[in-house]
């Protein structure tokens, strides 16, 4: 009984957990390309860029705040200086796209093109992210780092093996579950999210039925801010701020947006944690958790490991090939929001 | 007519601004500069293909690029003995389980119905073959690895000649964009691009992981070369002759032995590196030269006209009896054989394999912004996209730095704002990359030499 016990608890702490936070994070930024993807049609390059632009403002506050001395105790001081930072990201996304994105609409461009143009943003974002921060990484955590240690777990319950329990972990999960519940709220409860699911569903009945265009596209990107802001500072805390990471993570965001089917935010959402469980649990070496429930004269030479974790990504990326080849809509059927 | 004085007189603007990097910086820098844009205009061509002619995205360049690299390592490094002796059978025996894995898969697929049994079957076969792989693999890589691992610790290639690996890249990546074809080209515009772009990434990290195959992230180092080294023409008569030849005049007004003795070294050893990059450009050249034969040939052939038909109207074309997806994999292939061949070329030039520095910013992106910005669907308009844009991302650090310095001269050398400006000069290749294409696809959708289409 206590070896079962032990045995679940390694494979909670080592695949569960960080599952969760990393998937959270990604599930944040896969709403992002969803949402863009519904409303504005076209696939978004400058994902993982605008997250990192959006954290770098809270990485500089944060050092601003901390140098005046304001913090929240235990919590990091970045929760501070989210608002902050989200309101330069929704502005810098606004400037893009009254000077880039809003000529394509109303020429109503190929897709094709959209993403072109948004690979010219991207290029710029990352252009102005290292002119203004550098390319070198960065912690910006502070306050308290743990909330369960493993030594005191042990102590607890009396276990051989421990869970460990990181604040940013426990933020991530936490704040990432508000922002996300409070967005289906506003999608399907309101009458400005329906008239979003409208616009998106088909445009030209929308535009008859008076919802303002505008007025779509400047909330989409209000929410857009709100998503890429939080779910960059979340992954920054959790690892750390590193420019050239973001752009890295921009693929398995896509990869989670499209097995969630792209375009419907509730596939996104559960694609984040799909795809996060995924790399992690193929690429996690049960050779400890094999050992606890198998008797002492069977236990394992070997790692146990499918992958080896240099393969995370590629992990993803098979999942992403695939669902392409077996159902191309997605898990849950896509363009819908 | 007009439309020829257009290319010349923009060709004309390219080589004047690289003789202009000749005289400021060096020549060995304006040649450096000169050879790569070759070989990014051997790329743009490769994606020219695709995007231009067939309309297809591929942001997997990258991967072929990397591809190509890799046929290098493999044609042209001599094998490891010892090597092969350890390890050679494990990893003979895993390509014969991967064959055996796909020849079964198609077994199942062709013999039996759609149904659930058929996808579980499908899904443990590939599972199993994975584990078995892992077992038999397993082993030998190890024991490959641990022979002298500071130097080899790999397979090694086949000792041939390295001009021969430009074609065996070639082949590589077209056949790498047959699999990947056959996968992805049924998707739509913007998901068969994120696709190529996934898994191009997937093939850059089995390259770099793999050491058993290419060093992996440790690189490999000192390959051959279609050119002379720079240490044998140094010593050798008939160059040092040449050099004083070509400088008889400037030698002539030295008039010590001693001091005209340094100065013919000194001019030797820059001349050394010059031949040498020429010896490159004159391949690069050859190289660029007969593709463009082709594809231009190609382009104004019956085939070319049914690849344009087939990009503006797929279901008109498709109604007059083209088989679309044949034609669409056709092109992948020929278009990512292409790139694999500027991969090889990149890494012969280089001499180096440098599997960490593949990233999709500077192999994927870059790519596709000179095929956009030098004129989709005319080879000319790509080529001199090649140049353009890898000019400017070479050349933008330099010229930030001195345009900074320009307006910031008025302030005190210790100005913070300077002093960050000045460090995050190399960055702004990204600002002038990133707003030239937006502003070539707002006022220039076509590119600086457009498509031309000749009625005949």
């Amino acid at each position: 009984m206590m070896d079962f016990l032990n045995a679940i608890i390694v494979l909670f702490n080592f695949t569960v957990i960080p599952a969760l936070a990393y998937g959270s994070q990604l599930a944040l930024g896969a709403i992002f390309v969803t949402l863009i993807y519904a409303v504005l049609r076209f696939a978004n390059f400058a994902t993982g860029d605008m997250m990192s632009f959006g954290t770098m403002f809270a990485v500089i506050l944060t050092y601003y705040f901390q140098s005046l001395g304001f913090g929240l105790g235990v919590l990091p001081t970045a929760l501070l200086t989210i608002p902050f930072a989200i309101l330069m990201m929704i502005l810098y996304m606004l400037i893009i796209d009254k000077f880039v994105f809003s000529y394509y609409r109303v020429k109503k461009s190929p897709p094709v093109q959209f993403a072109m143009v948004s690979v010219g943003v991207m290029f710029v974002t990352q252009a102005l992210i290292r002119i203004i921060i550098g390319p070198s990484d960065r912690r910006f955590l502070d306050g308290e780092k743990f909330i369960i240690k493993a030594t005191e777990f042990k102590e607890m319950t009396g276990l051989a093996e421990g869970i460990t329990l990181k604040s940013t972990q426990a933020i991530t999960i936490i704040v990432t579950l508000i922002v996300v519940s409070i967005m289906f709220w506003f999608l399907n409860r309101t009458k400005t999210g329906t008239s979003m699911r409208a616009y998106s569903d088909n445009e030209d009945l929308a535009l008859l039925s008076g919802i303002d265009p505008k007025r779509v596209v400047l909330i989409t990107w209000v929410i857009a801010g709100i998503l890429a802001t939080i779910g960059g500072v979340l992954y920054g805390l959790d690892k750390s701020y590193r420019p050239f990471v973001y752009f890295n993570n921009m693929l398995p965001i896509f990869a989670a947006a499209i097995v969630g089917g792209i375009g419907n935010p509730f596939g996104a959402f559960l694609g984040g944690y799909v795809i996060a469980f995924a790399e992690i649990f193929v690429t996690y070496a049960y050779k400890r958790f094999i050992s606890y429930l198998l008797p002492e004269h069977l236990e394992p030479d070997s790692l146990l490991q499918l992958l080896s974790t240099d393969y995370k990504f590629a992990v993803s990326f098979s999942i992403l090939v695939i669902v392409l080849l077996i159902r191309p809509s997605g898990i849950f059927k896509g363009k819908v929001i | 007519m007009r439309n020829y004085k257009n290319v010349i007189a923009a060709y004309s603007i390219m080589i004047f601004l690289i003789i202009l990097v000749g005289i400021f910086q060096s020549w060995s820098i304006a040649l450096t500069i000169l050879n790569y844009c070759l070989i990014s205009a051997v790329m743009t061509i490769g994606a020219n293909i695709q995007w231009g002619y067939a309309g297809l995205i591929n942001f997997g360049i990258m991967g072929y690029t990397a591809l190509g690299g890799l046929a290098v390592v493999l044609v042209s490094v001599e094998p490891v003995k010892k090597a092969w002796q350890v390890g050679g059978l494990n990893i003979l025996a895993c390509i014969w389980i991967i064959v055996a894995i796909i020849f079964v898969v198609k077994f199942i697929l062709n013999r039996f119905e759609k149904s659930k049994l058929r996808n579980y079957s499908v899904a443990s076969v590939i599972l199993g073959g994975i584990i078995l792989l892992r077992v038999t693999a397993a082993p030998g890589i190890e024991a490959i690895e641990s022979v002298d691992p500071a130097k080899t610790g790999f397979l090694g290639g086949m000792g041939l000649p390295v001009l021969f690996s430009w074609i065996v890249g070639a082949l590589l990546a077209g056949s790498l964009a047959f699999v990947i074809g056959k996968i992805a080209l049924g998707l739509r515009a913007d998901y068969l691009a994120i696709a190529t772009l996934l898994i191009a990434e997937i093939i850059v990290s089995i390259i770099k992981h793999e050491e058993w195959l290419a060093r992996g992230v440790k690189n490999v180092i000192g390959l051959k070369r279609p050119a002379p080294y720079e240490i044998d023409l140094q010593t050798s008569e008939w160059f040092i002759n040449l050099v004083a030849k070509f400088n008889s005049s400037k030698l002539n007004l030295i008039n010590s032995i001693s001091d005209k003795q340094e100065a013919l070294n000194q001019m030797v050893i820059d001349a050394s590196s010059v031949y040498v990059k020429l010896c490159f450009t004159g391949l690069f050249l050859t190289v660029v030269i007969i593709l463009l034969i082709v594809t231009q040939k190609a382009l104004y052939s019956p085939w070319g006209r049914k690849m344009r038909a087939i990009r503006d109207n797929e279901e008109a074309a498709s109604a007059m009896g083209k088989n679309i997806v044949k034609e669409h994999l056709l092109i992948f292939i020929l278009g990512s054989a292409i790139v694999g061949l500027a991969g090889a070329m990149m890494v012969t030039n280089d001499g180096l394999f440098t599997p960490g520095s593949y990233r999709p910013m500077r192999y994927t992106f870059v790519i596709w912004v000179m095929v956009i910005v030098g004129g989709t669907g005319n080879n000319f308009g790509a080529i001199l996209g090649g140049f353009v844009v890898w000019f400017l991302w070479v050349e933008a650090a330099p010229i930030a730095l001195f345009l900074i310095n320009l307006f910031t001269s008025h302030l005190p050398e210790t100005n913070a704002v300077r002093v960050h400006l000045i460090e995050s000069a190399p960055y702004f290749r990204f600002l002038v990359i990133g707003i030239g294409l937006l502003l070539i696809m707002r006022y220039r959708p076509q590119g600086i030499i457009p498509e031309k289409i000749i009625k005949q």
